[in-house]
This record gives C-alpha cells, sequence and structure tokens, in this order.
C-alpha cells in the first residue's frame, strides 16, 4: 500500500461526511486565515511605513538643537562649515522653521503646512520648480516676503494661475514666485503637493524664533550611520554637552519602526497561533471519535493483513489531510479578508494600507497545518494501530 | 501429506471477575494440507476461539500452534499480520467486508497489502470475482448486494490472495439453504483445488458431508473423526 492510495483513501474517507470535516476545520480555518491577515497587515504597514519614510527621505538626518543647559549656541554659519567639511557625507543643509501662523487665500483660511527653509530645500525634498523660481540667496538674506507653493494649492485655489499671486501669513503678503512640479498622482489636502515654503529668515521673523531645526542630506543611504556621527561629533565640540542637540536619522527611525510592527505582529501571530492548536485538538478529538467508529473496519483491515504501520499512516495521513485541506481554506479565507481589511485600514488611515500577506507565510501556514493534522492526528492514530485484531472485529 | 496446523495444548482462558473461563481447554489436534475439516459444537463450545487462533487473530493463553511448520507464538505483530496476509483466507458469518468500498476495492484490499501493484491487483481481483459469479456488481457497494452475494465477495477476498488456508466461521449462518449450498460447494471447489478448509458450522446437514470433523464441548475436542462414525452417540 503506497502513500498516493492511503492519500486517496483518506481524501474518501474525508468527503465522506463533509460536514463533519468541516467543522473538525474550522479551527485550523480560522487561525490560519488569522495568520494571514496579520502578517498580511504587517507587511502592508511596513510598506507603508517604508513608503511614507522615502518619502520623507531616508537619506535625511534632522538635526535638532536644544541648547539647554548650555551657554553656547550654534551659529547658521558653523552648521554651514561643518556640512561642507565633509562633502562624502553631507550634501545639502536647510535650517527648517515651522510656521504656525493663520494662512489665507482671499478670504479663505488653509491648512498647508507652512516651513521656511533655504535655497538648497526643494533638492534635498527631492521636489522639482515647474513654474517661476527657487529662492535665491537675496531672498533669504534680505528675508523677502516670498514663496514657493505645492501644486495642490496652486489648483485648488488658483486654477493653476498661482504663479505672481501672493498668500496672506498674519499680517504679511507674500509673493508666490516659485510652483513646485507635482509629485504624487492624487493630491489631498496636508498630503505631498501642499506645502508653502518660504524664506527661514522670513519665517524665523514671522514667528520670532531662532532657528533651531535643520535637515541635512547624504548623498549616500549606506553612510547614514557614518554622517550621523561625524554630525553629533561636530556638535558635541562645539556645545560639549551631548543633551543640548540631538540628530536623528530616518532610516533608523525606520528601523525601529519597523521592529516595534514586527514585535506587534508576532504577538498577534502567537494569539491566532493559539486557535490552530485549538484546531488541532478539535482534529484530534474527532479522529478519536473516528477510530471508535471505525473499530470494525480496523479489525477487518488488520484480519486481512494490514500491518501496526499501515494503519498508523492511514489515520495520520487522514488526520493531516484533514487540516491541510482546512489550511488550503484558511489561505483562501485569508486572502478574501485581506482585501476586506484592506478596505477598513484604508478607510480608517486615510491613506492606502494594502494588507498583502506573503508568500512564505502563505507556505509556512500551509506546513504548519499540515503539522498540526500529524501531530494531533498521531495519538488517536496510535490508539487505531494497536488495536488487538479480535477485539477489534468483535467490536459492535 | 504435510501438517499444515498443528494444536499443542492450546488453552485460552478469559478472566471474569473470579471466575476463569475455559473457552479452549487442552486442545491437541493436527490438520493436514488439503484437508477439508469441519469445527463444531454447542454454542460457546470454543469453535470461534479455536479459529481465532487459526487464523492468527488471536494469541492463545498456553500451549503451542504451528501453522505451516513455523511457531505462531513466537511472533511479532507485524509477523502475524503478514502471515495472516499470505496463509489465511477469512470467511465470517456477518462478511464484514469495508461498507464504504465497493466490490472490487474490498477484493483488492489484501492484495493492496501483500504489496501487489495497481494493474496486477485489479486483474487477480476481476479474475477471483469472476470465478464466484459477480463480475456483473464490481461497482456496487456491499449494502447494495444480497447476503448471498455479500459472502461471495468475501469469498473472493478470502480467495484474492491465493492463502493456503480458508478459515469459515458459520459462512452459512445468514443465508437461505440454497445459497448456503452454493457456498458449500465453493468451499468444496477450494478444497478441490487443494487449499486447506477449516469450517465452523451448527448445521447438521452441512457437518455431514464434511470428511473430517472435530467436535469440541465446553473447550474441549471430544470427537475427531468421520461424520459417520460419531452418529450413535450425537447431540448436536
Ligand atoms: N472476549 C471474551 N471475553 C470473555 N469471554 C469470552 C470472550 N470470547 C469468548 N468468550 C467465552 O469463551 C467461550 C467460547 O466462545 P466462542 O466464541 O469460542 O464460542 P463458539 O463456539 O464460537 O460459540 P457460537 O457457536 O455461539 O459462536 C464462551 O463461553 C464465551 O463466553
Ligand atoms: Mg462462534
Amino acid at each position: 500500500m503506497n502513500i498516493f492510495e492511503t492519500f486517496s483513501l483518506a481524501i474518501k474517507n474525508i468527503l465522506s461526511s463533509k460536514m463533519r470535516t468541516f467543522l473538525t476545520m474550522l479551527g485550523i480555518i480560522i487561525g490560519i486565515s488569522a495568520v494571514i491577515v496579520i502578517t498580511g497587515l504587517g507587511n502592508g504597514m511596513e510598506t507603508y511605513m517604508r513608503d511614507s519614510f522615502a518619502e520623507l527621505g531616508t537619506n535625511l538626518l534632522q538635526v535638532n538643537i536644544q541648547g539647554r543647559g548650555s551657554a553656547r549656541n550654534v551659529s547658521i554659519d558653523q552648521m554651514y562649515e561643518i556640512v561642507q567639511k565633509y562633502p562624502k557625507y553631507f550634501e545639502y543643509l536647510s535650517p527648517s522653521v515651522t510656521v504656525n501662523a493663520t494662512k489665507r487665500i482671499g478670504t479663505e483660511t488653509i491648512t498647508s503646512a507652512t516651513t521656511g527653509v533655504s535655497e538648497d530645500y526643494i533638492y534635498i525634498k527631492a521636489y522639482k520648480i515647474a513654474q517661476g523660481r527657487n529662492f535665491e540667496y537675496m531672498d533669504i538674506v534680505d528675508r523677502k516676503k516670498v514663496c514657493i507653493i505645492g501644486e495642490y494649492i496652486n489648483t485648488t485655489y488658483y486654477g493653476g494661475k498661482a504663479l505672481g499671486d501672493s498668500i496672506r501669513i498674519d499680517a504679511e503678503k507674500l509673493t508666490i514666485i516659485g510652483i513646485a512640479e507635482q509629485k504624487k498622482d492624487e493630491m489631498k489636502e496636508g498630503g505631498t503637493d501642499d506645502f508653502i515654503f518660504i524664506p527661514y529668515t522670513t519665517a524665523a521673523r514671522l514667528s520670532r524664533t531662532r532657528v533651531r531645526n535643520y535637515v541635512v542630506s547624504a548623498p549616500n543611504e549606506d553612510l547614514m550611520a557614518e554622517s550621523k556621527s561625524i554630525l553629533e561629533n561636530a556638535l558635541y565640540k562645539i556645545f560639549e554637552d551631548e543633551d543640548a542637540y540631538t540628530v536623528l536619522s530616518m532610516t533608523e527611525v525606520l528601523e525601529m519602526l519597523n521592529s516595534m510592527i514586527g514585535i506587534v505582529i508576532t504577538i498577534l501571530v502567537i494569539i491566532a497561533g493559539i486557535s490552530l492548536v485549538v484546531g488541532g485538538i478539535g482534529i484530534m478529538n474527532i479522529m478519536l471519535v473516528s477510530v471508535t467508529e471505525r473499530t470494525r473496519e480496523i479489525g477487518i483491515r488488520k484480519a486481512l493483513g494490514a500491518k501496526e504501520r499501515v494503519i498508523l499512516s492511514q489515520f495520520v495521513i487522514e488526520a493531516a489531510t484533514t487540516s491541510a485541506l482546512g489550511g488550503v481554506l484558511g489561505i483562501v479565507v485569508g486572502f478574501l479578508l485581506s482585501g476586506v481589511a484592506t478596505k477598513i485600514v484604508t478607510a480608517l488611515n486615510s491613506d492606502p494600507i494594502t494588507v498583502s500577506p506573503a508568500v512564505n507565510s502563505v507556505v509556512m501556514a500551509f506546513a504548519v497545518s499540515v503539522g498540526i493534522g500529524i501531530l494531533f492526528g498521531y495519538l488517536p492514530a496510535k490508539k487505531a494501530a494497536r488495536l488487538n485484531p479480535i477485539d477489534a472485529l468483535r467490536y459492535e | 501429506m504435510s501438517t499444515m496446523i498443528e494444536f499443542r495444548n492450546i488453552c485460552k482462558y478469559y478472566e471474569m471477575g473470579d471466575e476463569t473461563v475455559k473457552a479452549a481447554d487442552d486442545i491437541s489436534m493436527k490438520i493436514e494440507k488439503g484437508e477439508f475439516v469441519a469445527i463444531v459444537g454447542q454454542s460457546g463450545s470454543g469453535k470461534s476461539t479455536c479459529m481465532n487462533i487459526i487464523g492468527c487473530l488471536d494469541t492463545q493463553t498456553s500451549g503451542e500452534y504451528f501453522l505451516d511448520g513455523r511457531d505462531v507464538g513466537s511472533m511479532s505483530k507485524n509477523e502475524l499480520a503478514s502471515i495472516r496476509n499470505e496463509k489465511i483466507g477469512f470467511i465470517f458469518q456477518q462478511y464484514n467486508l469495508l461498507p464504504k468500498l465497493n466490490v472490487l476495492e474490498n477484493v483488492e484490499v489484501p492484495l493492496m497489502y501483500a504489496g501487489v501493484h495497481r494493474g496486477e491487483r485489479r486483474k487477480r481481483a476481476l479474475e477471483t470475482l469472476e470465478s464466484v459469479g459477480l463480475s456483473d456488481k464490481l461497482k456496487h457497494r456491499p449494502n447494495e448486494l444480497s447476503g448471498g452475494q455479500q459472502q461471495r465477495v468475501s469469498i473472493a477476498r478470502a480467495l484474492a490472495g491465493k492463502p493456503a488456508v480458508i478459515l469459515a466461521d458459520e459462512p452459512t449462518g445468514a443465508l437461505d439453504s440454497k445459497t448456503g449450498k452454493e457456498v458449500l460447494a465453493m468451499l468444496f471447489e477450494m478444497n478441490a483445488h487443494g487449499n486447506t478448509v477449516v469450517l465452523i458450522t451448527h448445521d447438521n446437514g452441512i457437518a455431514s458431508q464434511i470428511p473430517r470433523i472435530i467436535r469440541l464441548e465446553d473447550g474441549k475436542v471430544v470427537y475427531d473423526g468421520a461424520p459417520g462414525e460419531e452418529k450413535h452417540n450425537e447431540h448436536i
């Protein structure tokens, strides 16, 4: 009796009581589909994070100067000096001043993120000027009342004719000198294409603050760790106090977030795994019932010369097949639910997160369900195999 | 002629509470190759017990059993399974067919356990089914057949592996007398082909046709010989 015959026998037995088989598999179906959806969610979140961070720039370092507890400060010129000293590790520098003032176009208040920056900022953020011009050195030095806007504002408020028009920030009226090229296929409020850049000098005056934040870009993503420590060392020389500044690398943050997501997903998968164990116990239970019901069949088979090993493998394969079938259904259900989950998560998040189960998690899920079948099917199968032929034959 | 089945002081005891049931009580006998033997006796006299030991389905409490010269008592479970498969063909009163398999598949089962390949297996099952006149019922399930037909399937199954010994425990018990006769005729035919046949029966009419009778009473052999010579102290 070869494995194929044992297998087709198992299929036959499984199909002879479909309802029972289905209920037996339910635990496995639920467990596997949960695992598929959860790992899919994890993948989706990772992809989403990676994309969002790529947008922020994975080659960027964010510098924040607190200056707390230190009499010293670092000037903008000193920052430029540091950056220019290591061309291998740094490319562009721009101060970054967040402006929280009220912005108005005509009488309408807008929510666009407004940042004071240098002329290099659009290179750092990889924007292109579509109309008009970039900031010039003199705009910065003279604190000119000019701004560059994203395409979203141009289309939404000016019908594409924003250039030369103006935006009011608090009491000041800023002339639009440049419009950045659209980056995203779909533009929306608060999105990548909804922003106002103004010279950082202008921004500092508007907000009555000093420059405390900088963005530095590195030419090479692989050198981020080195770039970061060079910058930190240079700042330490100035402040002689580690608490006076922070340098944040986006890649580092991304990695940290990813590993946090990884932990959460692992915990969720373990919880889902519990239902797989419960499913396994369900299979064991039904296999024990099945062995009792089929005692006579086992007796007949033994009388006809079936060895213990043959009976054992018959029942183990039957359990494994049931479980594997549950696994396959679980995978199918998991994929269907992933589609639903994508819709829900996207609706909640306003950004699209695709719940996308990976091929390896599908393979794993299948292997695990077969494994559970074998594990929990073994005990009942052993019981069947050990039956004394004459007792089994006499069983009513 | 050489010996096929030999019992040496075979005992089979069942402990029931503090009572011991002696289902087989010191039975010694020999059955030669090619013999046709009927085991008779009252209900509970130990016929099936003997049969199960002969068929290696059960093991004796004490004594020795040799099948075709081999000591069965020293065999492992696996060896016993092989012996059953190779040497013994069972025919049961209740047919004991596998209900989920069709006629052809039922007959193939012992061949499958013997490791006979698919094609060959099918061929031999078909041949045997033809010899019992069931070629037209191959795809039927056992519950779609009459008792006589089911018994013929079980005969085909017993014969398919070409075993040396055919063991039939009341094969006609559940059949009407006409069908019973057909089954008996088949047993005679098997015997004519050289099989050793051991038949358990209640039926005097049947027993009287068998060349040798072993009569059991309370687990003991009380008569062993030709049916005619027993007639005077008869009490079946
Ligand atoms: N598993 C068992 N446990 C206890 N006692 C048993 C068992 N099997 C058989 N016996 C006892 O052994 C004795 C012989 O039983 P056996 O089945 O061999 O009788 P039999 O001659 O085949 O009877 P019948 O003609 O009714 O089939 C009986 O007294 C029976 O009660
Ligand atoms: Mg009996």
